[in-house]
């Protein structure tokens, strides 16, 4: 029982991840209706950005905290410069090609400007561990989750409860008819990515944190499994994307620790947990209906 | 009402415009449903056409046969990409997991030969039989999801192969990479040194592959498809079925990725499970291929893979010192062929051929996206 318990806090530890993660997805796909494969890589530039400063001798939440405003001007800056120019076009596939370009980019531009070697993030959260339920949860594992939620609450209240958001929504869900409403779009565009690149820059940074050391293929299996906790979740759902993260974090570790004939290939389970979601709950299991018109 | 995007961001119009497939056909053989091509069109399409060929023929007796390589890794990834253009650029269907029926492709003929002695050749037909079944198997459940989900779920694919054939493959010294012996694959043609036959014949396979793919898209069946991915609605209340469609479609796709997997082991020497991203790559490759050189055309696929090819091999040898930048290079090549050309290299010659043509022909609308002629 005692080690059932253990994984299952293993499994959180991971989930929070995958869920910050899958947070910036989701953010990104409601306020502008891309699927950001480049994500990943903006924070893992953005985590390089935080540990060079660490390194200067800036104390790490500040250091943090500017690299969140240098990743919230630079998700604006590749919004109009990169994705706006093709978005127009007819394919929606060039947004996706273009995506996938930054993510090969960046990835090489993160090993020009910091090497290759892996270095170590210091970690916000004081460290050492706590007992609950008779299995120990390290300190950083539960300050990441009252990031993840504080994280939560703010996108909450930003999307549902403000001016700002209703547009940022109005933007995704039919730009024509927002720009008719005197919502001005492109800043909306952009407002959405440079929001969803600075919580992927936070979200780098704690990671990085938690692990004990990192190199530039550290959100690549990561963007997998936020991929499908984002998936799982619906896409649309800011809770249901966390969740979702906690739920795949949770079931991965216990495959690793149960079921053998998996051993090695457990990335089978978060797929197969969502082929049976999609294909029993087309909206995922946060996510709202769809209604077409033709 | 957030939610609506979802179909929309990728459903309708992946290759934007109606296709007309008759171009290729007599001009005048269907006269009320499409628009005459101008002959201009038609001589400008059989000039190039030749050229092309020509070239093709001749290429590998010029060059030296570290470039006939490069040359037939052009040729694979051409017919994945055509796959997958049967898929994405004509039924909509987005797919990024073709890179694992590659692998399943690749591995299945390298297991044939080095387990069972099969010989090569026949490996392929064996590597379309078992992709075209996992298609279909996939293709059931998958295709009930759409656009994003779709891509999603395919990314799964190509990231879960390498460890299936990790845990799964044995080879030499343990590790799931597999060599077939040289000898397998030497020339059965008198007069071809290895690399010329390894080219000739992937070309013969690609030509087969286009022509019957072309086939397709022309006939009925294409109609379908199209249809599904312009307005799936509409397409479902003038009896087309979807589900069918999408799924002989993913199964047909899957086939021509797990061909292009066979001959990647002829000309790689080599099928390779080692690593982790190497599939999701490949699928990658044969996305940016088709869009580049143009999706729903049906020289694209080929174009684009010689384009991607020749990019990925000289952005590597451009830098010396600095290999790390090549894939940023590579990157920012393929976002600026997007800016420049946003319909792919084939779709933007169509667009000059039709404004030509139409500058020839005053009288009647020019077809908004020909297919050209079909080359070797």
């Amino acid at each position: 029982m005692d080690l059932f318990i253990e994984q299952v806090f293993n499994g959180i530890g991971n989930g929070v991840v995958y869920g910050s993660v899958a947070l910036a997805l989701v953010l990104i796909f409601r306020t502008t209706g891309v699927l950001n494969f480049a994500q990943g890589e903006m924070a893992l530039f953005s985590t390089y950005i935080s540990w060079k400063l660490t390194t200067e001798g800036m104390p790490v939440v500040g250091a943090i905290a500017v690299s969140m405003v240098i990743a919230f001007i630079a998700g604006a800056a590749i919004e109009r410069t990169l994705i706006r120019p093709v978005e127009s076009g007819r394919s929606p596939l060039n947004v996706v090609i273009v995506t996938l370009g930054l993510f090969l980019a960046l990835n090489s531009l993160v090993q020009l400007f910091f090497g290759t070697d892996p270095q170590v993030m210091p970690s916000p959260f004081p460290s050492g561990s706590v007992d609950i339920l008779s299995a120990t949860v390290q300190k950083e594992t539960i300050g990441l989750i009252v990031v993840l939620l504080l994280e939560c609450l703010f996108l909450w209240f930003l999307l549902q409860r403000t001016r700002l958001g209703l547009k940022l929504r109005a933007v995704a869900a039919n730009p024509e008819s927002a720009r008719l409403h005197g919502i001005r779009a492109g800043t909306m565009l952009m407002a959405g990515w440079a929001l969803s690149a600075a919580i992927g820059a936070l979200a780098g940074s704690l990671v990085a944190g938690e692990r004990t050391g990192f190199d530039a293929t550290l959100m690549q299996t990561i963007l997998v499994y936020a991929l499908a906790a984002a998936a799982l979740g619906g896409f649309t759902s800011i809770w249901g994307a966390v969740i979702c993260g906690l739920i795949v974090g949770i079931a991965d570790a216990l495959t690793i620790q149960y079921v053998d004939p998996l051993d090695g290939i457990e990335v089978v389970l978060p797929l197969g947990l969502i082929m049976v979601v999609l294909v029993v709950m087309p909206n995922g299991l946060f996510g709202r209906r769809t209604v077409e018109r033709v | 009402m957030t939610t609506e995007q979802t179909g929309a961001a990728v459903g309708p119009a992946i290759g934007g415009a109606p296709v007309d497939t008759a171009a290729p056909l007599a001009s005048g053989a269907r006269p009320g449903l499409f628009p005459p091509v101008p002959r201009q069109v038609t001589v400008a399409k059989v000039i190039i056409g030749v050229v092309l060929s020509a070239a093709a023929l001749y290429a590998p007796f010029y060059f030296e046969p570290t470039i006939n390589r490069v040359l037939s890794q052009a040729i694979y990834i051409a017919i994945a990409a055509m796959g997958l253009n049967l898929l994405t650029g004509f039924t909509g269907q987005v797919s990024i997991g073709h890179g694992a029926f590659y692998g399943v492709g690749a591995f299945t003929s390298a297991i044939l030969m080095i387990d069972y002695g099969w010989t090569f050749e026949v490996t392929i037909l064996a590597s379309v039989v078992i992709n075209a079944v996992l298609g279909f198997l996939i293709g059931v459940p998958a295709l009930r999801v759409r656009g994003l989900y779709l891509a999603l779920v395919t990314l799964g694919l190509a990231v879960l192969f390498p460890r299936v054939a990790q845990k799964f493959v044995d080879g030499t010294g343990g590790v799931a990479l597999l060599r077939p012996p040289r000898s397998d694959f030497s020339s059965l043609i008198d007069g071809l040194a290895d690399d010329q036959w390894a080219y000739f014949l992937s070309l013969a396979i690609m030509v087969v592959l286009f022509i019957l793919a072309w086939n397709l898209v022309r006939g009925r069946v294409g109609r379908a498809m199209i249809a599904v991915r312009d307005q799936e609605i509409a397409a479902t209340t003038v009896g087309v079925n979807l589900a069918g469609t999408k799924v002989a479609t993913f199964a047909i796709s899957a086939a021509y990725a797990g061909v292009a997997g066979s001959l990647s082991v002829m000309i790689d020497r080599l099928a390779d499970g080692t690593n982790p991203i190497l599939y999701f790559q490949r699928s990658i490759e044969f996305l940016v291929a088709m869009t580049i050189g143009g999706a729903a055309t049906m020289l694209g696929p080929a174009v684009g893979a010689l384009v991607l090819v020749l990019l990925r091999r000289n952005t590597e040898d451009l830098i010396e010192g600095k290999e790390i930048l090549a894939p940023a290079l590579y990157g920012a090549a393929l976002i600026a062929i997007v800016f420049v050309l946003p319909e792919g290299l084939v779709g933007g010659v169509n667009r000059l051929l039709a404004r030509l043509g139409r500058r020839s022909s005053a009288k009647g609308r020019p077809p908004t996206r020909p297919i050209p002629d079909d080359s070797q």
